[in-house]
């Protein structure tokens, strides 16, 4: 197709995937309202629309409507920008994740992705290792010792669990052979022994998929490892002088990381949108973007449930499991997953 | 198609703007902010090189500069804070004993 | 045409970084502006086709050793720089010394430098060939690096420790 076809099937791509993603970002702070709410024996949000289905805008209109104040200690330039530099490098991996095989619209051949790059797989770790930033830049610009120290924290953590991270996905990029995200995908078509799919959790790489789900939990400061920004811990950590639009938009930070490490968990470990196919073929390419939706689903669900049943991990056990543990597995996995490929 | 000389004007201009950040401030962890930058002009110039000369050894090269870079930058932050503990300032031009 | 557009554009983007790193008077601001300057410079290395080496540049340089600085930073709670005498002599001569000598420098290299033209992805670097000139032919300093960086750890827990509780007691005796 020609550039201008391509720059505007482009930006109308990322308009669209923009879109989906903020409201999949409101929606799974519904869904883990809901869920948490279930687990402990109550209802969720349940007043605004049916089922609570609402209250996503309700919050929205509450940090839109909220007293934006700055504290007058805090360090102004780096104070207004550190929400900013977070929520950008958090939305910025949708760019390369692709849902789909692809469609034909108007007799063009539209990959359902905004850019497949080879090397897609190291660019998503490379905007995870700039998120960093965000956290630390907040908590010293707050210019308080419990945000100082939660942004130190929460920082040292996701420098440390990033080492693990990317070594649990070196072993699917020895099966596979390419960094390039569709081709990892691709890579896990069709089935073995009849009926079991050729996902890479089932095809060796399920403690490469264990290491991969601890650290992703460390990496989004997530529950067991939210240590830094728990309320009772550090009086919200790194996000403690904050309100308003700026606290929404590390809201939005966190749940979007949480909604790019479960497409990632699906696109490398669970076959992406490979699933069953059935129907005319309308329906048959749209359903791979219907498995793959309920696969991220699944994992954040995953997300919440967990969220709901453990305890934390304090500091000095979380670091510990991360170095002492997790990296020496994540080598391990790594030895074995090369001496399994290169013998055959 | 950009010259190559382009490339390595630009290298040179980074190059330029370290050793001048290097001579001319005075606070010790920027010194050393500029010693990274020059290292940076420096790949630069590497990877133009190695397109020019059609040899992938040259951006093999830059993985080893930015190993060594990874390895100085650890060590000359410790000594740094080595530094701070027992002096309590940063300013280059307040470093100059010996012996406290 | 779209080739040296970009190269400006980045280009632009790294000489203004560094130029702010020099200008700024807090070290927070100047870190900040190394990072631009990094992220500028993959921009650059991508043009030229080295992709493994700019993805490793951001993940590297930009991600790990400058989070690094920021934290020392952080942790040395560095305040703007104080203006001595020291500084205002260094400025009188560094500035327009270094602003000469960059000049002659780029005046050399654009002038004498040859008819060398890159066309856009001149050399396209995939993981694939790096990780075989890697292994095969540079082993050797391949891991001599690793060696070094274990020595660069060791060193740097060594001197960044606190001081032991034993000398207070052994003077006390």
């Amino acid at each position: 197709m020609t550039i201008q076809t391509f720059i505007i099937v482009s930006v109308i791509k990322t308009v669209i995937a923009l879109f989906v993603l903020l409201t999949a970002v409101a929606y799974s702070v519904w869904l883990e309202r809901k869920v948490v709410g279930h687990i402990q024996n109550r209802w969720g949000p349940t007043r605004v629309g049916p089922f609570g289905l609402l209250q996503p805008l309700a919050d929205g209109v509450k940090f839109l409507f909220k007293e934006d104040l700055t504290p007058p200690h805090v360090y102004k330039p780096l104070y207004i920008a550190a929400p900013m530099i977070a929520v950008t490098f958090a939305l910025f991996s949708i760019a390369l994740i692709p849902i789909g095989n692809s469609i034909r619209i108007f007799g063009l051949n539209i990959p359902l992705e905004i850019t497949d790059v080879n090397i897609g797989l190291l660019i998503i770790l490379g905007v995870t290792s700039l998120g960093v930033y965000g956290v630390a830049l907040s908590g010293w610009s707050s210019n308080s010792k419990y945000s100082l120290l939660g942004g130190l924290r929460a920082s040292a953590q996701m420098v440390s669990y990033e080492i693990a991270l990317g070594l649990s996905l070196v072993g699917v990029l020895i099966t596979t052979g390419s960094f390039s995200l569709r081709d990892i995908v691709n890579a896990q078509g069709g089935h073995f022994w009849g009926f079991i799919p050729r996902w890479n959790v089932f095809h060796g790489q399920i403690v490469g998929f264990f290491v991969y789900l601890m650290s992703a939990y460390a990496e989004t400061n997530r529950i067991p490892f939210d240590l830094p920004e728990a309320e009772t811990e550090l009086v919200a950590g790194y996000h403690t002088e904050y309100s308003a639009m700026k606290f929404a938009m590390f809201f939005m930070a966190e749940y979007a990381n949480m909604i790019t490490v479960a497409c990632l968990a699906t696109l490398l470990f669970f076959g992406g949108w490979h699933g069953p196919l059935f129907g005319p073929p309308l329906l048959q390419s749209l359903l791979p973007v219907f498995w793959f939706v309920a696969k991220v689903f699944v994992f954040m669900f995953i997300y919440i449930w967990v969220r709901g049943t453990l305890p934390r991990f304090r500091y000095d056990q979380l670091m510990a499991f991360g170095w002492k543990f997790l990296l020496p597995l994540a080598i391990a996995n790594l030895v074995v997953t090369a001496l399994v490929v290169a013998l055959q | 198609m950009v010259p190559l000389s382009y490339y390595l004007a630009l290298s040179g201009i980074l190059f330029a703007c370290g050793v001048t950040g290097f001579l001319i401030k005075r606070n010790i962890i920027t010194i050393f902010m500029s010693i990274e930058l020059m290292l940076n002009g420096v790949n630069l110039s590497f990877v133009a090189f190695a397109a020019h000369w059609h040899a992938l050894s040259g951006q093999v090269f830059v993985f080893f500069v930015m190993v060594v870079a990874a390895a100085e930058t650890a060590v000359g932050l410790a000594i740094i804070i080595a530094v701070y503990r027992t002096r309590e300032t940063l300013n280059v031009d307040q470093i100059n004993l010996l012996k406290l | 045409m779209l080739h040296l557009i970009l190269f400006l554009a980045f280009g632009a983007v790294c000489v203004a970084g560094a130029v702010n790193l020099l200008v700024q008077r807090h070290p927070i601001n100047s870190a900040l502006s190394l990072v631009v300057v990094m992220g500028a410079l993959a921009g650059e290395y991508l043009l030229l086709g080295a992709e493994f080496v700019g993805a490793v540049q951001v993940i590297v340089y930009a991600g790990a050793i400058m989070v690094l600085f920021v934290f020392v930073i952080m942790l040395l709670n560095a305040g703007v720089e104080e203006r001595t005498k020291g500084s205002r002599v260094a400025l009188l001569f560094g500035i327009p010394g270094m602003v000469i000598g960059s000049v002659l420098i780029a005046w050399v290299l654009l002038t004498r430098s040859g008819s060398g033209e890159v066309a856009i992805g001149a050399l396209p670097g995939p993981p694939k060939e790096i990780a075989q000139l890697l292994f095969h032919q540079f082993l050797l300093p391949f891991e001599v690096t690793s060696v070094l960086v274990l020595i660069a750890i060791m060193g740097a827990v060594v001197l960044a420790a606190k001081p032991g509780p034993a000398q207070p007691e052994k003077k006390e005796e």
